[in-house]
């Protein structure tokens, strides 16, 4: 950048002196504010003991997690019998269902062993399993008491004092002991989205279900194949679209109910808080106290009593957010009220108009828009706000996404909430746009 | 309002123009009309579904409102006092309820922080360290996003897609995500408030970045300024005073939302008063509401001050 020399600078020093003389404040004031922050930062940082926790994080985790979200795994079980034949049994509640046919990626061969397609391949024999994966071959006899690896382990491998593990990275791990091998196999996506093991569509092409729906024999005699897989579909075990979705629902009425009954109460209260409406100061000071009032209990309190006294669900979580939203609102109405022109009020007024229409003609039509525009936005912001509240029994789906994160297993179901969640809110924001730019018109509040 | 008495004979283009004005407002009535009967339907609808999906029933616990309330009145009084700042209290039976001394952090001999204040103060430090640090990334994201200061599409479209991914998130998942990777306690909260925040506060900044005035940026370009001296001496003068204020406010959004996250499961003083109101413990929950009240009001207080010293009497119409 061009700088000015000496000469100039003294030229425009002269000429405008208050550029280049700043009081002490505004020479100081940036800098101390900065250093105060920073002095901050540095307390809070010694206040959560952040460089500990965040060095003990258990990052890897962070991977693994995210992977949950987008896949799932099957665990077959390889136990070798005392007969020497190999037996493969799946737990209870396994995607495959119970007692299901013989995957294609396990094969078995002419000699009674099995072969699994993962990393390079696992061999599973009756004295040894042989893995291949990185660009090696380790052999883990099981034979014995305690399985043992063949030569030096490499580091995907880790020898327990009876149990070797494999990592075969994403695409999943083995848990070896003597004569029984654990596979976990990793496959992405979501299994099962549709029907669950127990639905008679479960394992069958998109072909044979389309032909079944549409022309097959009735699989259940009382219903019709639709109807069926409807409530195949609606009740799925593991995805439960028909609870999910309900929630979803409840979660977007309690924002609508909760607004909505809070612009109706706080739109009276509104014009009895603005100064230049109602000239009385008493009123006017006492509501704002009251608005700020309702809007400091904030809906976490309100939720909390709310649910003690109505019970879990959306009736709990509308109150909390309509409480609230008395406060929020009356505030904002109240301010948009303080700022109108006073000259059409005037103009009404000076022909003798009552006093409702001086409101309706005089102040209404200039405060209506920037009303609608704030009420939709909060509408909006509260379909956030509504998932967090649910979380403490106040109905929406936010309870039921805690509920999945809590046992830190169903991360599936997490991401399909959130997915779902994440449309409604990215719908909602594009409905209360158009609605604001059509009342409001283009320029933005 | 007098009304002319004999109604004037009115010229054939100036008729036109009356009915055709009677007719947009009869349309424009119709519309509104509709849209009455819409939201009072979806209304009535609402309530009734709300009413039958929760546990208990509107008018069938009405009457029983106020019962609940019956265990928040405490024995004494003074056990709120009691309670806020950690006083036995001559109730105690060893029960939870009333055990006021045990929770007393001891900082220096006998000198001690009361249970409830360390909390609150936790729950600040997460509210007020979460608003720096998502401000200090929000400010890179939001020039990153703005059309009059970064011409590249591709790291606009990039960047703004980041905000609204990031404020459309749930915190209460990465809240959750979090707690499983860190422990459970503050510091999820701190991290799942941060990436909201900068998501929230991007948005707003780059939309006040490009409404700046960009002739000083003119002028430092005609003298050859790089983009970080245009950001820094044309741009940030303007916005920086819009910025701070939009961040004070953010903090008093933080401090709710600090405490909410604390209720599910993040520490701090909102997963006592989960507690404490799930227990029915009188007096630790009024003392806690006081505690949490009086300070969401000093917050917003001294905010409000603060962003009338910065920015004038400018209103903030669009708050979250």
């Amino acid at each position: 950048m061009t700088m000015i020399n000496t000469f100039d600078r003294r030229v425009i020093e002269t000429r405008y002196p208050e550029l280049l003389h700043r009081t002490r404040w505004q020479r100081f004031g940036a800098p101390l504010v900065i250093i105060g922050t920073l002095i901050y930062v540095l307390y809070a940082v010694w206040f959560f003991n952040l460089p500990k926790l965040v060095g003990e994080a258990r990052w890897d985790r962070f991977a693994i997690n995210l992977l949950q979200w987008v896949s799932y795994d099957v665990q077959p079980q390889f136990r070798v019998k005392d007969n020497g034949s190999i037996d493969i049994r799946y737990p209870r509640f396994s995607v495959l269902g119970d007692d299901p046919k013989q995957p294609d990626w396990i094969r078995t061969e002419a000699d009674g062993s099995y072969t699994v397609d993962m990393a390079g391949g696992v061999h599973i024999g009756r004295d040894a399993t042989v893995v291949k994966a990185h660009g090696a071959s380790v052999t883990i006899r099981t034979a014995g008491t305690v399985p043992a690896v063949v030569g030096a382990p490499p580091s995907w491998v880790s020898v327990g004092p009876d149990n070797v593990q494999v990592d075969l990275g994403l695409s999943g791990r083995l848990s070896i002991d003597a004569n029984r091998v654990k596979v976990v196999k990793r496959f992405f996506g979501w299994p099962n989205f549709l029907f669950d093991p127990t639905s008679p569509y479960f394992g069958k092409s998109t072909g044979e279900v389309v032909s079944l729906l549409v022309s097959g024999e009735r699989l259940d005699p009382s219903q019709s194949n639709l109807s069926l897989a409807f409530d195949n579909f609606w009740n799925n075990l593991t995805w439960q679209h028909g609870d999910v979705l309900t929630k979803l629902f409840q979660t977007v009425i309690m924002a609508f109910l909760g607004t909505l009954l809070g612009a109706v109460v706080a739109f009276p209260l509104a014009f009895l808080a603005a100064r230049n409406i109602t000239p009385n100061g008493l009123l006017n000071s006492g509501l704002k106290r009251f608005f700020d009032f309702m809007r400091a209990v904030d809906m976490l309190i309100w939720g909390l009593f709310l649910t003690r006294a109505f019970g879990p669900g959306p009736l709990s979580g509308s109150g909390a957010i309509f409480l609230m939203e008395i406060g929020s609102l009356g505030k904002l109405y109240a301010e948009a009220l303080e700022n109108i022109d006073n000259k059409p009020r005037e103009g009404i007024r000076s022909v003798g108009a009552s006093p409702i229409a001086i409101q309706r003609f005089g102040v209404l039509p200039q405060v209506m828009p920037v009303f609608a525009g704030q009420t939709l936005y909060q509408w909006e912001s509260n379909i956030r706000g509504a998932t967090i509240i649910g979380a403490i029994g106040a109905g929406g789906i936010g309870l039921k996404i805690w509920e999945a994160m809590r046992t830190n297993d169903n991360w599936q179901n997490v991401a399909y909430m959130v997915v779902l969640l994440l449309i409604v809110v990215y719908v909602f924001d594009m409905i209360s746009n158009r609605l604001r730019s059509a009342i409001v018109g283009e320029k933005m509040l | 309002m007098s009304v002319a008495q004999t109604e004037p004979v009115l010229k054939e283009t100036t008729r036109e123009i009356v009915t055709a004005w009677e007719r947009t407002t009869s349309s424009r009535r119709l519309y509104t009309v509709i849209g009455i009967i819409l939201i009072a339907i979806g209304f009535v609808g609402s309530v009734q579904y709300a009413d039958e999906a929760n546990a208990g029933h509107f008018f069938e616990r009405l009457p029983h409102l106020f019962d609940f309330l019956q265990w928040l009145i405490p024995n004494d009084w003074n056990d709120v006092w009691r309670a806020l700042f950690d006083r036995a209290s001559p109730l105690d039976n060893g029960s939870e309820a009333y055990d006021f001394a045990a929770g007393r952090v001891y900082v220096w001999g006998d000198f001690y922080i009361p249970e409830y204040f360390e909390l609150m103060i936790t729950t600040l430090n997460i509210a007020i360290l979460s608003t720096i640090v998502g401000f200090l990334f929000a400010v890179p994201l939001a020039f990153m996003s703005a059309r009059n200061i970064t011409p590249s599409p591709a790291i606009r479209f990039g960047a703004r897609r980041i905000c609204e991914f990031l404020r459309a998130f749930p915190e209460l998942v990465f809240a959750g995500l979090f707690a499983a990777i860190l422990s459970a306690g503050p510091v999820p909260a701190i991290f799942a408030i941060i990436l909201h925040t900068i998501g929230a506060l991007g948005k707003l900044f780059y939309e006040i970045i490009e409404n700046i005035d960009m002739k000083p940026d003119e002028g430092v370009r005609s003298v050859g300024g790089t983009r970080l001296e245009r950001i820094r001496f044309a741009a940030l003068p303007q916005v920086l005073p819009n910025l701070i204020s939009y961040g004070l406010l953010r903090l008093e959004i933080n401090v709710r939302a600090s405490t909410i996250i604390g209720a599910v499961g993040g520490g701090g003083i909102g997963e006592e008063l989960r507690l404490a109101i799930s227990r029915g413990f009188g007096a630790k929950t009024l003392a806690l509401l006081l505690l949490l009240f009086l300070t969401i009001i000093a917050v917003d207080q001294l905010s409000a001050w603060m962003r009338k010293k910065l920015v004038g009497e400018h209103q903030f119409l669009l708050a979250h």
